[in-house]
């Protein structure tokens, strides 16, 4: 029983449970403190600009994007471009995901490339979605637009949702589609009644990454949807969004030009928090008929 | 209406069935008998699940299996070129091991079926679920809540949902896949006695593990060993005088 040998090697045992412990505990505080850390610099720094009439003005004062005013053209042009992009993404995210899963057969040739074509797509730089978006511009005779910008976004978001979609799809049981099936439903009626229900939330979250990525892009947009300190008011004139005029206020050499860039970070920030908010209540609505 | 004791309901006829180089089925000849409750039994592995789902032609819904052969449900060819798939799973509602309620509420996981098959009335559809579910002998446990989420019904409540989904389509069989295995025994016992009772309009397959429960049930028995069919008849002749070695020994519980 009391074996020395065993002993020394239960509590090596010990010391490395523990020792891991620590390590995982760590890594975690140090995620969120990041997050606490980011947060707080950027309202810390952006305080001091943050007023009314950031929100709901457009940019005044003669100075390079104003010294007075607001970004409310950035903060419009950002939430028309990103909710633009996130419904054509999700228009033909659905398809594609509802096709892989029900209709291509399990690891066909379709299905890998395609899956294998969204890792490569979803990997590729920002900046190339903006470079090819302003071939296709240039191709169909368009200007920077909100237009131009919107589809930009859109590509760099479809293969973020389509493969995010794609996960969920894949865990939902096979035997709840056999239940439908069963009762006479094609594959299509199986898709849309009751496995998109059951992804649902799933859905939802996705669409919610593909929003944040492309409400934060810069590089997509730098050449497709220009800047203008007006709120666009038709789909082919330019439009500003938030991480463009963060980046140009940053690049002033005024100071109050350059804390209106931590104010616009702050707002940036507070539309992606307020709608994962706004879809954590809507996932939890839509949760209720959910199969565990 | 008079009862033909030796009417088949549903002729298989040399069925094969492969799972890429692995021959689960071989050469399975069988005729399931009417308005009885055939119950297929035989060790995990044999092939009793694959033979049911090869009934609705859920065996081929995923890829990746070969079937040859022939099924008659009515004398129609259920793999044959004419067979329309979704009409043939209608004829047969399918209860699973574990009960698979459908993301909805009560109300809708019956009236799926009837809504997909072109039932919009809402006074119809109201009176099929109070129907089946009485069938199913969950109503006096739901009435007052037909709107909530299935999912959170018992699991016993849950496989009675499923069999009273299944029946609302108006199937001609009813196909279980060891349908009791995931329930408590008084959940069990009124799977058991709805099975029973439903045999005096449908045809009942049942695929079980549980000897017991087949010999409660069952009028006829298909013992399958390693993909063979070993020995099928009349439940009471089977269970009294097997003639195969392999089913006296597993009757006895010597191979299981």
């Amino acid at each position: 029983m009391n074996n020395p040998l065993s002993d020394g090697r239960l509590r090596r045992r010990k010391w490395i449970e523990g020792f891991f412990k620590i390590l995982m505990v760590g890594s975690t505080a140090l995620v969120i403190g990041s997050l606490l850390l980011i947060i707080g610099t950027i309202i810390w720094k952006g305080l001091p600009a943050l007023s009314l009439s950031m929100v709901t003005q457009t940019p005044k004062g003669g100075y390079y994007l104003g010294k007075e005013g607001g970004i409310l053209n950035a903060i419009v042009g950002s939430l028309y471009l990103a909710l633009g992009a996130t419904a054509i993404a999700l228009l033909f995210s659905l398809p594609i995901v509802l096709y892989l899963n029900f209709y291509a057969r399990r690891n066909s040739k379709t299905a890998v490339i395609t899956r294998f074509a969204f890792d490569v797509l979803w990997g590729i730089p920002s900046i190339v979605y903006g470079a090819f978006g302003f071939v296709l511009m240039v191709f169909f005779g368009l200007r920077a637009s909100l237009l131009a910008g919107t589809i930009t976004v859109a590509l760099l978001e479809l293969p973020i949702m389509s493969r995010a979609i794609d996960e969920v799809m894949r865990l939902v049981p096979k035997e709840l589609e056999e239940a439908s099936y069963s009762l006479g439903a094609t594959r299509f009626e199986t898709a849309v009644k009751v496995v998109l229900k059951q992804c649902l939330p799933g859905i939802l979250t996705a669409g919610l990454i593909a929003f944040g990525r492309g409400i934060g892009d810069a590089a997509s947009v730098l050449f497709t949807a220009g800047f203008t300190d007006r709120v666009p008011t038709s789909l082919l004139q330019p439009a500003a969004t938030l991480p463009l005029a963060i980046f140009f206020q940053l690049g002033t050499p005024f100071p109050e030009v350059r804390d209106r860039a931590y104010a616009s970070a702050a707002v940036l920030t507070l539309i992606i928090l307020l709608i994962s908010l706004v879809s954590r209540g809507l996932v939890k609505k839509f949760t209720k008929h959910i199969i565990k | 209406m008079k009862r033909d004791e030796t009417k088949s309901h549903i002729s298989i006829r040399n069925l094969n069935v492969f799972y890429g180089d692995d021959h689960a089925l071989k050469n399975i000849n069988l005729d399931i008998p009417d308005r009885k409750i055939t119950a297929i039994i035989g060790p995990s592995g044999c092939g009793k699940t694959t033979l049911l789902k090869s009934l609705n032609r859920l065996l081929d819904a995923n890829g990746g299996v070969r079937i040859d052969g022939q099924i008659l449900v009515d004398g129609e060819d259920i793999y044959g070129k004419q067979a329309e798939v979704t009409h043939i799973r209608k004829k047969m509602g399918l209860l699973s091991q574990k009960p698979q309620v459908l993301p909805m509420s009560i109300y809708d996981n019956i009236a799926y079926g009837p809504r997909i098959h072109g039932q919009r009335k809402k006074k119809q559809l109201d009176a099929i679920v109070e129907h089946y579910l009485k069938v199913a002998g969950l109503w006096e446990e739901v009435r007052g809540r037909l709107h909530q989420p299935a999912s959170r019904l018992s699991v016993g409540q849950q496989q009675r949902l499923c069999l009273a989904r299944g029946l609302a389509v108006e199937p001609e069989i009813i196909l279980g896949d060891e349908p009791t295995s995931a329930l408590d025994p008084q959940s069990s016992q009124n799977v058991e006695r709805t099975l029973v009772e439903l045999k005096e309009d449908y045809t009942v397959v049942v695929v079980t593990h549980i000897l017991r429960q087949a010999r409660r049930i069952a009028d006829y028995i298909v013992f399958l060993f390693l993909g063979e069919l070993v020995e099928h008849g009349q439940a009471a002749e089977v269970f009294a005088d097997p003639w195969d070695p392999r089913t006296r020994a597993y009757l006895k519980g010597e191979i299981s």
